[in-house]
């Protein structure tokens, strides 16, 4: 038995799933911004991809993947925006802006990396963020080898996720973002600019996605690769819902999530296919949805563009 | 009196109707002013203007003397003014404290202090007699509650004149009496309140002066005092009423509806309707009083098969129907009145013509070879029922959504009526109607009661219980609690019943036949 356990909750494992679900914090954080505001963001793959892309370009050029992370923030935002003027300004519906934007993302990166670097597929090695060390921490036995030596973007999203918990509900922003995506009929009559609130929050939204996919070109690995996100845009979605819209929840299922990716090498030792392991994240998004544990419920205007009269 | 606030001269078009047609009104510093009218006589539309949320066409608006330019909420808001909704404008999963503070946040550096927030909600809710806490989720308070969180934040904003827009349609009595104390508390320490109603009872009961729009105009303003309840029921409906029911006593035949220890749980497994049972005889009236979601809907769509109950029987002419689906039950002659005749009894986007054979769709003489309309047949139903019902207009092949609520609500009461049912149920027939049209719809189920048919009224109004019914029972969490002759009740002893008093210490020295019997 307890060679099972170790076999699984080992120090090498729990450090690999921390750097897992580390594009997924970042993604599920910024889905969390554009649904409390009441716009569903199926975009978040796409967004992401860009985000790698222009992340592992910007790396390119400049030399620093710092400026790179930069890049990606704003290419990721500029495709909240295009989500944004479409389903907020046009009230388009917005799945089919979010999946316009995904199919979008896929032809873009692979045009753009035939065309600037004259190659398919994989893009040459561009500079990356490196790991860090935290002093004493590194030391401790156990938790020092998971959370001691890390990426600098894994603490910045274990960061992220308290950040915005404090946004969403001990700042009056966060508060009115909440009122947006819950009744912005209320929030309207009482001053609160509804449209502005969603543009933000949307914007925002792919600004972080951006970062997420960032991760993956850029601190993770030092290259881009065609559709690289491989989904992971989606299971971000899961984990924000599996998380109840809540950070600290979208961070204990991303959590989960990564640790269902770091296993899945692991398991194919054992002769059970790894497919299996990348289908739980849906089933267990499926699981909550259905209610089974306590009720998932979304912000209550999600979904629909505000009219005013 | 000084006037605080006066709108002249204002105009508002909607495609294809003028909903605000000139008016001029002045509203007096301290003063409780009754704006009343029917429902499209543009008294929501004059307010939303007033409120921001509409730019009317043409006309002016004046605050303390000074011509203002309201655009937006905000603007309203920084001008001392306040709204609360008929449908209310909070977040139910927030908190009452963080909905009053919505969009004026006591923040510091963006941060909200939550603790001003509450003692501040706690302290003006104590200052006017506001009772509700802080704390609550807005999801979990009664509707009452509800409504003074909207008022608190009026308040909060320093409103000084409050608008609130027909504040009792969702209250009880007693609530309703809560709110008039309010609103008096208000009064006392300067607050000018315009209120909105239909009910000229409340406002011969709480206003100064009263103002009556019809179609869009005002027709004039009255000194409460000076005014009375048919003068002010003729300017609203621009005829004389009949304010009364007019109906002779009941003659209750031989038992056409059995309603046996029946038990409805929702799909969450929550207990909606407690074993109830009830007789409902030949040519009378049982009218179920409640405030609403005590289980009187859970009630009905078991007995209509709408909704299946975890046990019990429903027995018509002693035939049990409680495991038939709704059109079954429907040919063996239950009419039925849903309570939203939206989402339930019509469909809006199908013409009038379709909507009269709307169950009955799939019969002769609709149908032909199983498959075909009979458009001739469908028709001259329609042609029939709509002069027969008075539907206005009455082209049969307009669509329903065009119809006003009153008219779209003829169509129903005409295609159920039509019918002759043994057994009619009716649920909340007359919701959000105006004089005419419930004046109208009460005679038809007055007029179906001496034909014979059975008929059970569910609805949130007393008056519409007691001048209708022969026998009230009332139904309190799920539990019928009472079951009373007309005659040897009134509105304070329903009222107390449907908060829960207890039947045997209710008010009034009457004998009280429980349910159970």
């Amino acid at each position: 038995m307890w060679e099972y356990i170790t076999f699984f909750f080992n120090a090498t494992i729990l450090a690999a799933a921390l750097r897992m679900a580390t594009p997924l914090i970042f993604t599920s954080m910024g889905g969390i911004f554009s649904e409390r505001s009441g716009v569903i963001n199926i975009g978040l793959e796409g967004m992401m991809l860009t985000g790698a892309f222009m992340g592992m370009m910007v790396s390119h050029y400049t030399g620093s993947p710092w400026v790179g992370l930069l890049g990606a923030l704003v290419s990721g935002a500029i495709m909240g925006l295009i989500h944004a003027v479409a389903s907020i300004q046009y009230k388009a519906n917005q799945v089919v802006s979010g999946t316009a934007i995904n199919i979008f993302a896929v032809g873009f990166t692979v045009f753009m990396l035939r065309t600037i670097f004259n190659v398919a597929g994989t893009s040459p090695p561009v500079p990356s963020i490196g790991n860090v060390s935290i002093p004493i921490i590194v030391d401790i036995p156990v938790i020092g080898q998971i959370i001691g030596r890390q990426n600098p973007m894994v603490y910045m999203a274990l960061i992220l996720v308290v950040v915005v918990h404090i946004f969403l509900f001990r700042t009056d922003w966060g508060l009115r973002l909440r009122s947006v995506g819950e009744h912005p009929k209320a929030a309207d009559t009482v001053g609160i600019n509804v449209f502005l609130t969603r543009y933000m929050a949307v914007i925002m939204s792919g600004a972080l996605a951006g970062l997420g996919g960032a991760y993956l070109s850029i601190a993770h690995l030092s290259r881009f690769g065609d559709g690289m996100t491989a989904g992971r845009g989606f299971i971000a979605l899961a984990a924000m819902i599996f998380g109840k819209w809540t950070p600290f929840g979208a961070l204990g299922a991303s959590l989960l999530f990564g640790f269902a990716d770091a296993v899945q090498m692991s398991m194919q030792e054992l002769g059970i296919p790894r497919h299996f392991v990348q289908m739980t994240p849906y089933i267990l998004t499926m699981v909550a949805l259905a209610g089974f544990i306590g009720r998932a419920t979304p912000p209550k205007a999600i979904g629909k563009p505000y009219e005013k009269e | 009196m000084d006037n605080i606030l006066e709108m002249k001269n204002i105009t508002k078009n909607f495609p294809g109707v003028v909903a605000n047609d000139d008016i001029s009104l002045d509203i007096r510093k301290g003063e409780i002013h009754a704006l009343v009218g029917e429902n499209g006589s543009g008294k929501s539309t004059l307010m939303n203007i007033l409120y921001g949320l509409y730019d009317a066409d043409s006309g002016e608006v004046f605050l303390n003397k000074k011509k203002v330019d309201i655009t937006d909420p905000r603007t309203a808001i920084n001008l001392g003014l306040g709204m609360v909704f008929q449908h209310f404008m909070l977040v139910d999963t927030l908190t009452v404290a963080e909905n009053v503070i919505l969009g004026s946040e006591p923040a510091r550096m963006h941060f909200i202090n939550y603790k001003k927030a509450v003692d501040d909600v706690a302290r003006l809710a104590k200052e006017y007699g506001l009772r509700v806490e802080p704390r609550s989720k807005v999801a979990d308070i009664s509707v009452g509650q509800q409504q003074r969180v909207e008022i608190l934040k009026a308040l909060y904003r320093q409103a000084e004149v409050l608008i609130l827009d027909e504040p009792t349609a969702v209250l009880t009595p007693q609530e309703t009496e809560e709110l008039f104390q309010v609103m008096n508390n208000l009064k006392k320490q300067g607050t000018t309140i315009i209120f909105i109603t239909h009910k000229i009872k409340e406002v011969l009961a709480i206003s100064d002066r009263v103002s009556v729009l019809r179609r869009g105009k005002l027709v004039g303003t009255k000194n409460t005092k000076e005014t009375n309840h048919p003068e002010l029921a003729e300017m609203m409906v621009g005829r004389e009423v009949l304010l009364r029911v007019e109906k002779t006593p009941a003659q209750p035949g031989k038992t056409v509806a059995s309603i046996i220890n029946i038990n409805v749980r929702d799909r969450v497994g929550t207990h909606k309707v407690k074993d109830v049972s009830l007789d409902i005889m030949s040519g009378e009236v049982l009218g179920i009083a409640g405030v609403e979601g005590n289980g009187q809907q859970e009630l009905i769509e078991a007995i209509t098969g709408l909704n299946r109950a975890e046990s019990g029987e429903v027995l018509l002419h002693g035939k049990p129907i409680h495991k038939l689906p709704p059109m079954p039950i429907k040919k063996r002659g239950v009419g039925y009145i849903p309570e939203d005749r939206h989402k339930r009894g019509l469909i809006l986007e199908y013409s009038v013509a379709d909507n009269m054979i709307l169950g009955l769709h799939s019969q002769a003489p609709f149908v032909e070879k199983f498959l075909f309309r009979n458009e001739k047949a469908i028709q001259e139903n329609a042609q029939k029922l709509v002069e027969e019902y008075d539907v206005r207009p009455p082209n049969i092949k307009q669509l329903v959504q065009t119809l006003s609520g009153g008219n779209q609500q003829k169509v129903i009461v005409a295609r159920e009526f039509s019918r002759n049912p043994e057994f009619l149920v009716c649920s909340q027939p007359t919701r959000g109607l105006d004089i005419g049209a419930i004046e109208f719809i009460h005679k038809e189920i007055i007029r179906q009661r001496d034909n014979g048919a059975a008929v059970i009224l569910v609805s949130a109004e007393l008056d519409e219980i007691l001048s209708l019914s022969d026998r009230v029972a009332v139904m309190y969490n799920g539990e019928v609690s009472a079951v009373l002759p007309v005659e040897k009740t009134d509105e304070r002893q329903l009222g107390y019943l449907m908060l829960g008093g207890d039947a045997q210490k209710a008010e009034g020295d009457v004998e009280i036949e429980t349910a159970a019997e």
